[in-house]
């Protein structure tokens, strides 16, 4: 394994929050360089995708139905091979790993949490899965149950719990197996507004208090506004433009990044 | 069949809704419950003909105990049981590696091998049994049954009904599993994997978990079509007293006019269909997990 330092002045306010106490604390910072990722499926093709992500840094990937983000998200995870291109977290070259030996919090639209298993068993998988007894699972991430304020959906099945409650518990239990980035794919996009609003809060909020390095692929504005420190726009297989949010709204790179900014607004 | 259309939870857990606006009694609906009207007429004339014959001739529960405790019946029920106990093992065994291949893998040749699995469900049993002839008296065969003899496996004996229950059942366990893992998300999986599963944890974990009432089912199904299979029994393995199961023994029976005997197997394995039915319809759609 190479290792190798990315550069974090590109990236947003992230670096220069302080370590918070809490779940997270003591965890190092982590950052994430994703280099010239290509992927040709059928007749689409990810393109040479190049984007860093600093410590603690929140990025949200913008794109329409079909542009490759859900794609780029498997391929970061290692549920896909790419063709070509390197993933590194923490400055150690992971391309060539297993999923789970990537450490990433993985948040699928509409939580895929396991329907077999009570909310409980879901938190508790990861880290039972690592070789931990139930009891000293539950007593591990109590902290995050409270700070997220799962405790009254402990012994619900997932079938029983409203948009918003399964996805605050897909967040819970990818950061209950204390992942070096978390990964969310569309993670509010199926929630009404009011809903939507409330787990944005939330996701900020541990997002901030945990310190861990977040991408977030979502179709529109709004959801860039309320927790990117940067936003990209993702066309066609390519990253069209990356920054904060405000930069892309005043110099969209192309047409098609002013387009979709415009639509999505 | 919609006209009377109540709101309610369907069989597949979705509340039905009212039928649409137009006029009701249309020609498609009248004929499909005809139709299925008449399927569930004529398999309950087939099984309600066996228990009418039994009491007509004044044969009660006494008298088809008494049958059914003759020692050759005994031994063919005990074969019947066994030999397709074991075939199932070996079905299991195949199907489920075979039904998520073709579930969850993309491969050469898998159209192919997805249309061949299912060639004994379409073939005439007896062809199977004299395909079998053929396959053991041919180059490939004649040394695979001297080495199977050589380690006790006669193709005259138990070994070749378990070999002609499982060609005849084995597709139906395939499909079943097949269909289990389809239902599958596979998003569970993945998640499964990031959260730190290797494969085959994953698929102890989350996917068996998922797919097992299908697998259930579909084991069920497989042993209730192992244990009637007749045709290639006749051809292959043959009918005499040491290889006698419940379908060649009703044949036997019925070949000398003993009627009775015939009738009391047959009402044996009417029970055991039907409770497989039972089960089967129980678990196929999938248990909600809600």
């Amino acid at each position: 394994m190479t290792a190798r330092e990315p550069d974090t002045a590109g990236g947003g306010a992230g670096g220069e929050r302080p370590p918070e106490a809490g779940y997270g604390a003591g965890r190092p910072p982590c950052a994430v360089i994703i280099e010239k990722l290509s992927l040709a499926v059928g007749g689409f093709r990810l393109d040479g995708v190049d984007l860093e992500i600093a410590p603690r840094e929140y990025v949200v990937l913008m794109g329409p139905t079909g542009a490759g983000k859900s794609l780029l998200l498997k391929c970061l995870c290692g549920l896909i091979r790419p063709d070509a291109g390197r993933v590194w977290i923490g400055g150690v070259d992971v391309t060539a790993r297993e999923p789970r030996r990537r450490r990433i919090g993985y948040v699928a639209q509409e939580g895929a949490l396991f329907p077999h298993l009570n909310v409980e068993r879901n938190l508790t998988f990861g880290l039972r899965v690592a070789g931990l007894r139930h009891g000293r699972a539950m007593a591990e991430i109590a902290p995050l149950i409270d700070d997220i304020g799962l405790r009254p959906l402990l012994h619900r099945r997932p079938g029983t719990l409203s948009g918003g409650e399964r996805q605050k518990v897909a967040l819970a239990r990818a950061l209950a197996a204390r992942p070096r980035l978390l990964v969310l794919d569309e993670p509010v996009s199926a929630l009404d507004e009011r809903t939507r609003r409330e787990v944005c809060a939330l996701l900020k909020r541990v997002q901030r208090s945990l310190g861990v390095a977040t991408l977030h692929v979502c179709h529109n504005t709004a959801e860039a506004r309320d927790l990117g420190d940067r936003a990209g726009v993702f066309v066609a297989g390519r990253l069209a433009q990356i920054g904060p949010l405000e930069e892309l709204l005043r110099n969209p790179a192309t047409e098609s990044v002013a387009r979709l900014l415009d639509a999505t607004a | 069949m919609n006209g009377g259309a109540r709101r309610g939870a369907a069989d597949n857990g979705e509340v039905e809704l009212p039928a649409p606006v137009g006029p009701r009694g249309s020609a498609i609906d009248v004929i499909s419950a005809l139709a299925l009207a008449l399927l569930v007429l004529l398999v309950l004339l087939l099984v309600a003909s066996d228990v009418v014959y039994l009491r007509n001739h004044r044969l009660g529960l006494g008298e088809v105990l008494s049958a059914l405790s003759a020692p050759d019946v005994r031994g063919a029920i005990r074969r019947s049981a066994y030999t397709s106990l074991t075939a199932l093992a070996l079905i299991l065994l195949f199907a489920v590696p075979a039904g998520y291949a073709l579930s969850r893998r993309r491969f050469p040749g898998r159209s192919i091998a997805n249309a061949l699995v299912d060639a004994p469900i379409v073939l005439p049993p007896v062809v199977v049994g004299v395909s079998l002839l053929a396959f053991f008296a041919g180059p490939f065969g004649r040394p695979l049954k001297t080495a199977l003899a050589a380690a006790g496996l006669s193709m005259t004996s138990a070994a070749g009904i378990v070999l002609c229950q499982f060609i005849l059942a084995v597709p139906y366990a395939v499909r079943a599993a097949q269909a289990a893992f389809d239902s599958v998300d596979r998003r569970l999986e993945q998640a499964a994997l990031c959260l730190g599963c290797s494969p085959s944890q994953a698929f102890r974990r989350v996917t068996l978990p998922l797919s097992a009432n299908g697998l259930f089912a579909g084991a069920v199904m497989a042993w209730a079509r192992a244990i009637g299979v007749f045709g290639p029994l006749m051809v292959f393995v043959g009918t005499s007293p040491r290889v006698q199961v419940m379908p060649t023994m009703i044949w036997l029976e019925l070949s000398v006019g003993n009627i009775e005997t015939s009738l009391a197997i047959a009402l044996v394995m009417l029970l055991m269909a039907g409770a497989s039915l039972a089960v089967v319809h129980r678990l196929a759609p999938g248990r909600s997990w809600s």
